[in-house]
């Protein structure tokens, strides 16, 4: 966005108020701070809207590869730390297909790729996309492949293939997809961008130089194709981190335009190919494209995108409310703990676990952990009572008995006489939970 | 072809320096150089300067607080001190981070004495700067870190650690026998900032601190660790003089996360996936700024290792 004084050089001046703002500068300002809409003025030239429209465009183009419910939507953000506000688009990941395996291959590939799914926190993460590549240089055999997975699964897809008249055909096949062209390089841009057009998909730019990169943008755009990802193939972390930040701070502090784009990256095999992913999760990486992504690699990774791309105001919560665990009646024991997703879903896994019927009540501690919300005065003996009352827990469970988090068995003398339960102190770690209550 | 301009940040601060070690040479023993840091981390358009990023071995003196997979990877040798600090020098841990567990007093109980000899016989077997910390119990860690400050005067060990509300033993034991001290705070960048203040007002020179503001594991809080390690450095870039400190960050609580250990569906061998959980950790500890990271298992410092070389352009 640009600056309240920018944003008023364009207004009519005119200071009539019938934006709803008692002058042109608030309106301004309003506009600024992302309050008001161009829209608002009756009065804008239209210089001035087109002036403002681009100059108030996003730093970074979103761009949206698939259809439908499974779409990935990448770019569209708008800061450089996660601090100032928060990253909008987590970084999607791919798994490479080739057509040079087998029938089998292919088949245990797709079968991989779908075993690769998490649930963690309430959220399901796992692969986002999958791309095909054409290594063969055999038309016949990429177009079978790119057939043959897309009857086979609902992801998103990225078709890599540098020869303009195979992607052509390739492309014929799934366009209704909206797959991901991969793409165009120094030498078939001008055909690749006639491709991307035709089919009305999004295009990968190659190049190992940023400034052929940003080249290579104003050509495609001269084409008519505008939904780009560019590619600046790094060999190394250092290129990763180096590339991908010149990137991001061009677009966003508008230094130069022209780079406003998400960025796909190709991860090659090994540790190094994994510390190049983990780098580009933290800085910029819009897509990454894996060669090999073993399990015990892609679910830390997937825990790292899943935290840097949490909303830094808003830990992940569930509802306070009380939760019946494993079938209990009204014999059944009273717990609680906190509505911070990660507390919650833990102290919810070791119960199940446990086989034991209980009633967890959830107490409102604003997503804190235990500890966290303790220390914060979050998680009080008034609170937690005012939970038990609100969802009838003291009807539902009979017992007369409140286990409590061993980590704050100091609340229970105050908690006893808030509630009226008898206390008892639970272990400091929830995995102790089914030993505790089979006892 | 256009050029494209390098969006340099126009800093106006740095990163102080600090060493620890020896620094007479005696025993073939070099000071480590560490801090002095001019950019974000390992831009190499910001700051051309490739800074050192230290790496340090974790060694407890009782076993309690150490994972099952830390003590596996060095079978026998966790049960010696010294023989476990050998081993971290073999494999090129740059400093080691020795904890004397043995003192608690709801467990061993050791005497301050018997932990300072223990850190002594580390001292003169490794010859690597050291980071020395208690067992975590203010009163006794107040006697332990004076003892250990004494016998060791000469060495500029680093000791943890000092926090708002109980800094006044670690700094003085600090100050009284020339060792720099860590200032620890709790995810927030404010209290990073007051813990130096209070160290510093205490006549802790500001060349002697180094701020902790503790690293949160993957999947336990890092994103919180992240953006305070981050706003920390981009503030003392910025000209925050009290945040002008080298940064240190254990990692070895990766271990505690129980996605690291625990048996996941379609997760993949448990002991690779732990490795990387660690491995994870330090590398987001780096790229927010962290100047000193702490590990536990060998490998995960054998891929930490290898990533600095690769963000530094290395082969
Ligand atoms: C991430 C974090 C934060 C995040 C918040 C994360 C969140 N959404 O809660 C932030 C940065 C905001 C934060 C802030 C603070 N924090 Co904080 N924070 C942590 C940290 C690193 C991890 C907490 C966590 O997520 N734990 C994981 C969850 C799953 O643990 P849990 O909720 O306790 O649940 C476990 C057990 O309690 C038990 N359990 C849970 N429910 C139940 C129920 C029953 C019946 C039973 C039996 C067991 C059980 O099982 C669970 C799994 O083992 C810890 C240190 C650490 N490594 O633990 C410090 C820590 C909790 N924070 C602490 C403090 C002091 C604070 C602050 C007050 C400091 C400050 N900066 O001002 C603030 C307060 C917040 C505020 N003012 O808003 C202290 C608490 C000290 C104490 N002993 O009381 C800790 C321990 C750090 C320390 N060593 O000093 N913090
Ligand atoms: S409606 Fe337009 S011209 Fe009138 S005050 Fe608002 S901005 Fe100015």
């Amino acid at each position: 966005m640009p600056t309240a004084i920018e944003i008023f050089k364009h207004l009519p001046k005119k200071n009539c108020g019938e934006c709803r703002y008692p002058t042109c500068l608030a309106f301004a300002m309003q506009l600024a701070n992302g309050k008001a809409k161009l829209d608002d003025c009756p009065h804008l030239s239209e210089e001035g809207r087109s002036a403002l429209a681009s100059s108030s465009a996003p730093p970074i183009r979103s761009v949206k590869v698939g259809v439908g419910k499974g779409a990935v939507e990448m770019g569209g953000e708008t800061e450089l730390y996660r601090h100032d506000k928060r990253f909008f688009h987590p970084t999607a990941f791919a798994l490479r297909v080739t057509d040079e395996g087998s029938e089998e291959k292919v088949d245990g590939r797709l079968a991989y790729a779908r075993s690769l799914r998490f649930e963690r926190v309430g959220q399901e993460m796992g692969l986002d996309l999958l791309e095909l590549e054409c290594r063969s240089g055999d038309s016949g055999r990429f177009i079978g492949l790119v057939r043959k997975v897309a009857d086979g699964t609902d992801l998103p897809l990225v078709l890599r293939c540098h020869d303009p008249a195979v992607m052509a055909a390739a492309v014929a096949e799934v366009r209704e997809r909206r797959p991901l062209l991969h793409g165009a390089d120094a030498v078939n841009l001008e055909q690749m961008a006639e491709v991307a057009k035709t089919a009305g998909c999004p295009l990968v730019l190659c190049a190992d130089d940023l400034g052929r990169l940003a080249d290579m943008v104003g050509m495609a755009r001269k084409k008519g194709v505008e939904d780009l990802v560019l590619d600046p193939m790094p060999a190394d972390p250092k290129e990763t981190l180096e590339r991908c930040t010149i990137i991001r701070r061009s677009a966003i502090r508008r230094t130069f335009r022209g780079l406003g784009y998400p960025i796909y990256l190709s991860i090659p095999e090994g540790r190094r190919g994994m510390v190049m992913a983990a780098t580009a999760v933290m800085k910029y990486g819009s897509l990454l494209v894996f060669e090999e992504l073993p399990a015990a690699q892609a679910l830390p990774l997937m825990v790292l995108r899943q935290n840097i791309y949490t909303d830094p105001q808003v830990p992940i919560q569930v509802r306070p409310d009380l939760y019946p665990v494993n079938g209990p009646g009204p014999d059944s024991p009273l717990l609680f703990t906190t509505n911070f997703s990660l507390t919650f879903f833990t102290v919810m896994s070791d119960l199940e676990k446990s086989k034991v019927p209980v009633w967890l009540q959830v107490v409102d501690t604003e997503g804190l952990s235990v500890l966290t919300a303790y220390s914060a005065g979050k998680l009080t003996p008034e609170s937690v009572n005012a939970a038990l009352q609100a969802s009838g827990a003291k009807e539902r469970s009979r017992a007369g008995v409140l286990i409590i988090p061993g980590m704050v068995a100091r609340m229970s003398v105050k908690l006893n006489e808030a509630t009226g339960l008898r206390i008892v102190v639970g272990p400091k770690e929830s995995s102790g939970l089914p030993r505790f209550l089979r006892s | 072809m256009v050029e494209v301009p390098v969006p340099k940040e126009k800093w106006t601060g740095s990163i102080g320096t600090i060493e620890l070690g020896r620094a007479d040479g005696r025993d073939g023993s070099r000071p480590l150089r560490l801090g002095g840091a001019r950019g974000l981390p390992f831009l190499s358009f910001e700051d051309p300067e490739a800074r050192t990023v230290a790496l340090a071995g974790w060694v407890a003196d009782s076993l309690e607080d150490v994972p099952r997979p830390v003590q596996d990877a060095f079978g026998e040798r966790v049960n010696d001190p010294v023989s476990w600090a050998m081993d971290w020098k073999e494999r090129g841990a740059d400093l080691i981070c020795l904890h004397l567990t043995s003192t608690n007093p709801e467990e061993g109980d050791a005497s301050p004495e018997r932990a300072a000899e223990t850190a002594m016989a580390v001292l003169r077997a490794v010859g690597l700067p050291l980071i020395v910390y208690g067992s975590g119990h203010g009163e006794k860690d107040a006697k332990v870190l004076e003892r250990v400050g004494e016998m060791a005067k000469g060495e500029r060990l680093l000791l943890g650690h000092a926090e708002e509300g109980a800094y006044k033993a670690a700094a003085a034991a600090a100050m009284a026998n020339g060792h720099a001290v860590i200032g620890f705070s709790n995810l927030d960048i404010n209290l990073a900032k007051q813990i130096v203040i209070l160290l510093t007002d205490f006549g802790v020179g500001r060349g002697d601190v180094v701020i902790d503001p503790l690293m949160a594991a993957l999947g336990m809080g890092l994103e919180y660790s992240y953006s305070v390690n981050e706003r920390i450095r981009i503030s003392a870039l910025a000209g925050d003089s009290m945040l002008q400190v080298p940064m240190v960050c254990d990692c070895t609580p990766a271990w505690k996360a129980r996605e690291a250990t625990d048996d996941v569906p379609n997760g993949g061998p448990t002991l690779e996936r732990g490795i990387w959980w660690e491995s994870v950790t330090a590398l987001a500890a780096l790229l927010s700024g962290a100047d000193i990271v702490v590990l536990g298992h060998p490998e995960a410092m054998a891929i930490v290792r290898d990533a600095v070389r690769g963000l530094r352009g290395e082969v």
